[in-house]
């Protein structure tokens, strides 16, 4: 099975070679890196292929690595049912960058785009309704994103003057507290010395002499 | 005669109307009582769960995953154990996979009665509700026997199950699914052959087998279309291997074959609950490996490093080495997902929730178009739409 799944990862990378820029099992999933621009070639023709048949595009989401140079992670995660296998592809994007939308070649793809624009900031183009979808009418900025705080920006009350809801800058009684137990006292790692001993082959017992 | 202006009618159905199942604000475009376009507005309920998991460690990630879809939160903390394990390489003990087994089935049973129920009252039927909601009472007893809370049990955790069952509990369980398959025909004979109940659901929202795949259904939904596929049989976790069922499938794909579809699962899952209350092995219910699964409370009396273990365990909980995993269960509703990446530190860099209802729901449109207004709550009804798991 597993054998079978990096073979086609093989057999895709040289299906494409200038579209899909490689290909990783880890440990018992194959997960294909593709260009950008070129996604939704890559994944018309996992949808087509008959050595694919990737017919369900399950997820679309998206990924934040601010130390990386771009930043983001778009992951489309298929399911071939012919197959019985699942595979998963991803493109590297950046704040600016708009990914090409893949809603023409699978029709489920409209919502998860919507989401991972609104989460993540990530924009589609040629998407056709680019709305945000999960957070608040008129919300500011992406909640996803590791440089957004935990707690937002805003929050709501009832104001019982005003007769209606207000949003004010959030306020917080106690500070957020986020332990840090990354500790760089991890313990003792390595072997104890002496440890070494226990590996060795203990030492034969000798024989008497004499013994037949 | 002088020529009027017709104009489309918008209406808003929801957030705050009985049969949207939750906050949906479904904005209805209407010519006279046809809709021509229908867009869900959802998020009302949105919770940020993803951005909060990244803020917790894995142990605190789990009571999140019950708030998801509150009707099964089994199946859920289901899919997050899973996933978390395999990143982990462990291994569960053969008693934790069967008490697992057995309640993703009791959570799906669960699932399917409220679907059921709520989805007949919608469409004019008041008796199933009460009689069924009898047994999903007696069903969250057994769940509160079990983790000590009706609904929210926190009882999947990675590395088995929070606590062992008592045999008094499996035993009552057992007794259960033999009287049940009883509620289950009482309540056939109230709406199968209703003519009323056929009237509203049979051919409205029809979905072939290939549009089901592009817009990625999974579960019953899809089975009603006449797709045998589930991943309990397709790719089994846990002891489903060993379990003995079948698939119901449909043949018409509208919301008569998927009501259909969940009445005969209810009766596969009282199946494969019977094998698990006649199979359960003895042993332990949870993982050895203390590092990760909390130590016995006895043993803390006089262990000191069970003593160590506990604290480190609730304090900083366990490093999970870094790498990703798609992770999906077969939960009630259709297939339920975790797309999980972990940096090798103690909380979830990035844990992606893949709700079977969000990609339903996303297919109210191309569902709704050109039925009458009152076909939009069957198909509602019949997507199994709970907006925990929607909006996140």
């Amino acid at each position: 099975m597993d054998l079978a799944l990096k073979d086609l990862g093989e057999y895709i990378v040289g299906e494409l070679p200038n579209e899909v820029l490689g290909s990783e099992m880890a440990p018992d999933e194959l997960t294909l890196t593709a260009k950008r621009e070129s996604i939704v070639k890559v994944l018309k023709m996992l949808r087509d292929d008959v050595n694919c048949q990737f017919r369900q595009l399950m997820d679309v989401c998206g990924a934040d690595y601010p130390e990386r140079e771009q930043r983001f992670e778009v992951v489309y995660n298929l399911l071939s049912m012919a197959q019985n296998i699942r595979i998963r592809v991803k493109v590297a994007t950046d704040e600016e960058t708009p990914v090409p939308s893949v809603t023409g070649v699978f029709s489920s793809a409209n919502w998860f785009e919507r989401e991972t624009w609104d989460l993540f900031g990530i924009y589609f183009s040629d998407h056709p309704d680019m709305r945000r979808i999960l957070t608040d009418y008129g919300f500011e900025g992406h909640p996803l994103r590791k440089d957004f705080p935990l707690t937002g920006y805003v929050e709501v009350r009832y104001d019982d003057e005003q007769k209606r809801v207000v949003y004010e800058p959030v306020m917080l009684t106690q500070e957020f507290r986020n332990f840090d137990f990354l500790s760089p006292w991890e313990g003792v790692q390595r072997m104890l010395p002496g440890d070494e001993k226990a590996e060795e082959a203990p030492p034969q017992p000798k024989k008497p002499e004499g013994a037949a | 005669m002088a020529e009027t202006q017709i104009r489309n009618f918008n209406l808003n159905f929801g957030p705050q109307h009985p049969s949207a199942h939750g906050v949906l604000r479904l904005v209805l475009e209407l010519d006279g009582e046809i809709i021509e376009r229908a867009d869900p507005h959802i998020g009302l309920l949105h919770r940020g769960t993803e951005k909060l998991i990244e803020y917790k460690n894995y142990m605190q990630a789990v009571p999140y995953f019950d708030r998801l879809d509150y009707v099964a939160p089994q199946n859920q903390e289901h899919a997050f154990a899973l996933a978390v394990e395999k990143l982990l390489g462990l291994e569960i003990p053969p008693r934790g996979m069967y008490i697992r087994v057995l309640y993703a089935e009791i959570g799906r049973i669960l699932n399917h009665i409220l679907n059921i129920c709520s989805y007949a009252m919608d469409v004019g039927a008041m008796t199933p509700m009460l009689w069924l909601f009898e047994e999903r009472e007696i069903l969250m007893e057994y769940c509160e026997r079990a983790s000590g809370a009706r609904m929210h049990m926190a009882y999947f955790r990675p590395g088995g199950v929070a606590f062992d069952l008592p045999p008094k509990l499996v035993e009552d369980i057992g007794a259960w699914a033999e009287r049940f398959p009883k509620m289950i025909d009482d309540c056939e004979t109230l709406l199968t052959e209703n003519r009323i109940f056929k009237q509203r659901t049979v051919d409205i929202g029809v979905i072939t087998a290939d549009q089901c795949l592009d817009w990625a259904f999974t579960g019953p939904n899809l089975r009603a279309s006449g797709v045998p596929w589930d991943l309990r049989k397709a790719q089994p976790y846990d002891v489903y291997d060993k379990m003995e069922f079948s698939i119901p499938v449909g043949k018409h794909g509208d919301c008569y074959d998927r009501y259909l579809v969940r009445m005969a699962e209810l009766r596969e899952s009282v199946k494969i609950i019977k094998q698990c209350v006649n199979d359960l092995p003895g042993g332990p219910c949870k993982a050895d490996d203390h590092k990760i699964t909390p130590p016995r409370r006895a043993d803390m009396k006089y262990s000191m490093e069970a003593l160590i273990h506990h604290f480190k365990l609730y304090t900083e909980g366990y490093h999970v080495p870094a790498g990703e995993t798609y992770t999906a269960v077969e939960a009630p509703k259709g297939e339920f997902a975790v797309y999980l990446v972990s940096d090798g530190t103690n909380k979830p860099y990035r844990c992606k929730i893949r709700a079977p209802g969000f990609a339903h729901l996303q297919a109210m449109d191309f569902l709704s178009r050109g039925h009458m207004l009152a076909d939009v709550v069957a198909n509602i009804g019949s997507l199994d739409i709970v907006f925990g798991e929607i909006d996140r």
